[in-house]
């Protein structure tokens, strides 16, 4: 640094020689990361559309057939094969190819950290069929129940959404937009039902009326196999 | 207290942080505790005193076993190792199991005191130490309250106390929300004559205001604590209490409730005063017990927690040293700011 | 002789130099990913593949890396080394690697490594510089196993997810989370030091009672 002259004329001899071994190295790095990449991505792909499937098939019962549905320009289209942001949910189709319900993604603050769900909608019942954590860091033994607690999961098979989905104490469910907080993780089970209510508000008016969902567009044949 | 000539403050040795306190002063916290052991019994029967001898029995044991064989003696004769394991009991749940209590114990005198070299080497206040371990390992069983059964169930064991090492208690009574459990999740209050008796649901020594309050008397008669701690702890929860309250009546208790209900006398008078993590000087001991009445109703009234009053003082704990080192008197004849 | 020297290059990682409860290096994924037995032994094998690979890639060429740009190379390699080890582990375990989650690219940060090549690979043969490797790796697997086995039996009891207690087992909530990855780690470290001064004194005495042999 403080005299840059003289380094120079230690470092200039070899100037070009470092310059080559930093780019053969960085050549060299970079061909391997991409050889492991091409060779690890089918298998990556594979598994993460695995979980998603098994995922919406918990949520959605009596659901054969699937694909990715995108909110564009104002309307819900069809969206097989593309990459999924937070505008894309899915549809849930049966062997007939009939429309069945919505699995919506959802994602909010948690006790710890953000959790993040999906959860089976029935819009012709305004009927919540199924919860599913898909990653969450709460309390072990505490706020995990949201995911491990039987109980708790099973308030959200038939749970109406109208007006809103409220946590009452463990015992206290009385009506059908109701569900059982778990005991000693208020703020665990409250988070659930808030990212819930927030993802309805925002699906609210982007969703299609019931009967005009889009319809499944014949590409990938073997999204039914289970 | 102003003094007249600003160069002539007269201040009483020490100065700085003295590493031992007296048996004395340990035997006169016990007989303050006395009262608050013997109500402790009354509310929550023969389970209670099974609950204070294992922890003292795990306390002392760990110090024990610990202590250099030719330094035991010593370090067992000044009751320090029984105190911190009485007051650990008293925060503790009736029904816990007394493998919990027993183990909050040794990580109390283990992990809180004699890691750090033993009595006076402490940063944090040990009873407490021990209390946030096993806060932060068994939240379930640290949060079931049972109701006190009162002098006629004395006798009625909880099978909970009794689980196995390494089990989960059976709890066969009906749990019960603590008045501050009330007040935080169903917005419901709880009379003042009843939190001044005790007879509500909560830690062992921490349900009977008035008991506490005389055993703070005694030792402040005696001349073993610190006035000025417990009285900022007063004034900063009972002053900021009293602000939120004129905000929100429906939302926040009235700032009664706040000095009586849950741990904060308890803590006040018994914890926060441990000469020990506690800073020496007056100035520093304000700032202190200020600190700490105000973290416990920011925990109590915005926290996840119920209660806010062991993590107000262990986190002033932590800010001893700062305290005392921002507190210290001016080096007589020297300029002010040079230390 | 030339025995002799390789096992003790590979034992001193092992125990006498060990990069964890002696030299204190690589805490962040030690007290991150070891609260179950399984992610330690995922992140000790993750380890273990860089450092050996690095080291044994830098002491092959350590004649060729000209000195000004050593430590931008190491980088490069050891970098490169983790992508690897990021994706292999994305394609065949992915749930060990969702719970392991930033803390595998993160190897490339663990002083450890870098420390291995400039102290020791970048000066040493390829055999000795593999077999230092080998010992530091394995190393600090054991000090992540013995950290992540106290952590799952306490506080989920059970051991590579087999249970270990009766169904009513109570968790140690606190051995899963952060404050029990310190505690743990302290109570090993002075677990450590205190066979080390055990073993001192002992020495000690021996060599005083030869003394008065003499």
């Amino acid at each position: 640094m403080s005299a840059p002259g003289s380094s120079m004329a230690v470092q200039e001899p070899g100037g070009a020689r470092l310059v080559l071994a930093l780019a053969l190295a960085g050549l060299l790095s970079g061909l391997i990361i991409i050889a492991i990449f091409e060779a690890t991505l089918p298998t990556i792909t594979a598994n993460k559309a695995a979980e998603l499937r098994a995922a919406v098939f918990k949520v959605l019962p009596g659901v054969s057939r699937l694909q990715p549905l995108r909110y564009e320009g104002g309307r819900l289209i069809a969206a097989p094969g593309r990459a999924t942001d937070d505008q894309t949910i899915y549809g849930g189709y049966d062997r007939e190819q009939h429309f069945i319900g919505y699995a919506i993604p959802a994602a909010g603050p948690g006790f710890q950290d953000t959790i993040q769900l999906l959860y089976g909608y029935l819009p012709g019942e305004r009927t919540i069929v199924g919860m599913q954590i898909l990653d969450s860091r709460e309390t072990p033994g505490l706020g995990d129940k949201i995911y491990k607690d039987a109980a708790f999961v099973a308030n959200f098979d038939r749970l109406a959404v109208d007006p809103t989905v409220v946590a009452m104490k463990k015992g206290h469910k009385s009506a059908p937009n109701e569900i059982d907080a778990i005991t000693g993780a208020t703020i665990s089970s409250k988070a659930v039902v808030r990212i819930i209510n927030e993802a309805r508000e925002r699906w609210e008016g982007r969703l299609p009326p019931p009967g005009s969902e889009p319809a499944l567009t014949e590409v990938e044949g073997s999204e039914g196999k289970e | 207290m102003a003094s007249k000539d600003p160069h002539l403050l007269l201040q009483s040795a020490p100065m700085l942080r003295q590493g031992l306190t007296t048996p004395q002063a340990m035997r006169d916290v016990l007989y303050a505790l006395t009262p608050i052991v013997l109500a402790a019994l009354w509310f929550f029967g023969l389970g209670a005193l099974l609950l204070l001898l294992v922890s003292v029995a795990g306390a002392v044991l760990t110090e024990w076993v610990f202590t250099p064989p030719e330094r035991r003696r010593e370090a067992l004769a000044d009751n320090s190792a029984a105190l911190t394991g009485l007051l650990l009991a008293l925060t503790l749940p009736p029904a816990l199991p007394l493998w919990m209590a027993f183990l909050g114990a040794v990580v109390a005198v283990g992990l809180g005191k004699v890691i750090w070299g033993g009595l006076g080497g402490n940063l944090f206040n040990p009873a407490l130490v021990g209390r946030a371990f096993l806060l932060g390992t068994f939240p379930i069983a640290m949060t079931t309250w049972v109701s006190p059964v009162g002098p006629d169930g004395f006798f009625d064991l909880s099978s909970s106390l009794f689980a196995l090492p390494f089990h989960a208690p059976a709890y066969d009574a009906v749990s019960s929300a603590t008045p501050l459990g009330l007040m935080k999740f169903q917005q419901q209050g709880t009379d003042i004559s009843r939190l001044l008796i005790g007879n509500t649901s909560g830690s062992l020594g921490e349900t009977s205001g008035l008991l506490l309050v005389l055993g703070g008397l005694y030792l402040w008669l005696r001349r073993d604590l610190d006035w000025r701690i417990p009285a900022g702890i007063f004034a900063a929860a009972g002053l900021f209490s009293l602000i939120l309250f004129l905000v929100d009546g429906s939302r926040f208790p009235n700032p009664f409730f706040t000095l009586f209900s849950g741990g904060l006398l308890l803590g006040a008078i018994y914890m926060a005063t441990d000469p020990v993590t506690s800073p020496v000087t007056p100035r520093g001991a304000w700032i202190f017990g200020l600190g700490i009445g105000l973290l416990a109703v920011l925990i109590r009234m915005f926290g996840g927690f119920p209660e806010g009053m062991m993590y107000a003082i262990l986190l002033m704990n932590a800010a001893t040293p700062l305290i005392d080192r921002y507190t210290q008197p001016r080096v007589f004849g020297r300029k002010e700011r040079s230390r | 002789m030339k025995d002799q020297n390789a096992y003790e290059e590979f034992i001193k990682g092992v125990w006498r130099d060990n990069p964890v409860f002696v030299q204190v290096l690589g805490m962040c994924p030690m007290l991150a990913v070891t609260n179950s037995a399984i992610n330690a032994i995922v992140m000790g094998a993750a380890t273990l593949f860089v450092l050996v690979g690095s080291s044994f890639l830098v002491a092959s060429f350590k004649n060729l890396i000209p000195k000004q740009v050593r430590i931008s190379l190491y980088v490069i390699i050891i970098a490169t080394f983790v992508t690897v080890a990021d994706y292999t582990l994305l394609a065949l375990l992915p749930k060990v690697h969702k719970e392991l989650g930033a803390f595998i690219p993160l190897i490339v940060a663990n002083c450890m490594i870098l420390g291995r090549q400039e102290a020791f690979a970048s000066r040493h043969s390829i055999r000795f510089a593999v077999l230092d490797a080998l010992g530091m790796s394995s190393g600090f697997m054991l000090a992540l196993l013995a950290l992540g086995s106290v952590r799952e039996i306490l506080g989920s009891g059970s051991l590579f997810n087999v249970p270990l207690f009766g169904a009513d087992f109570e968790p140690w909530v606190i051995m899963i989370l952060p404050p029990g990855g310190f505690l743990t780690l302290g109570l090993l470290l002075l677990f450590f030091n205190w066979v080390t001064a055990r073993r001192a004194a002992f020495l000690e005495q021996v060599a005083a009672a030869e003394r008065e042999g003499l």
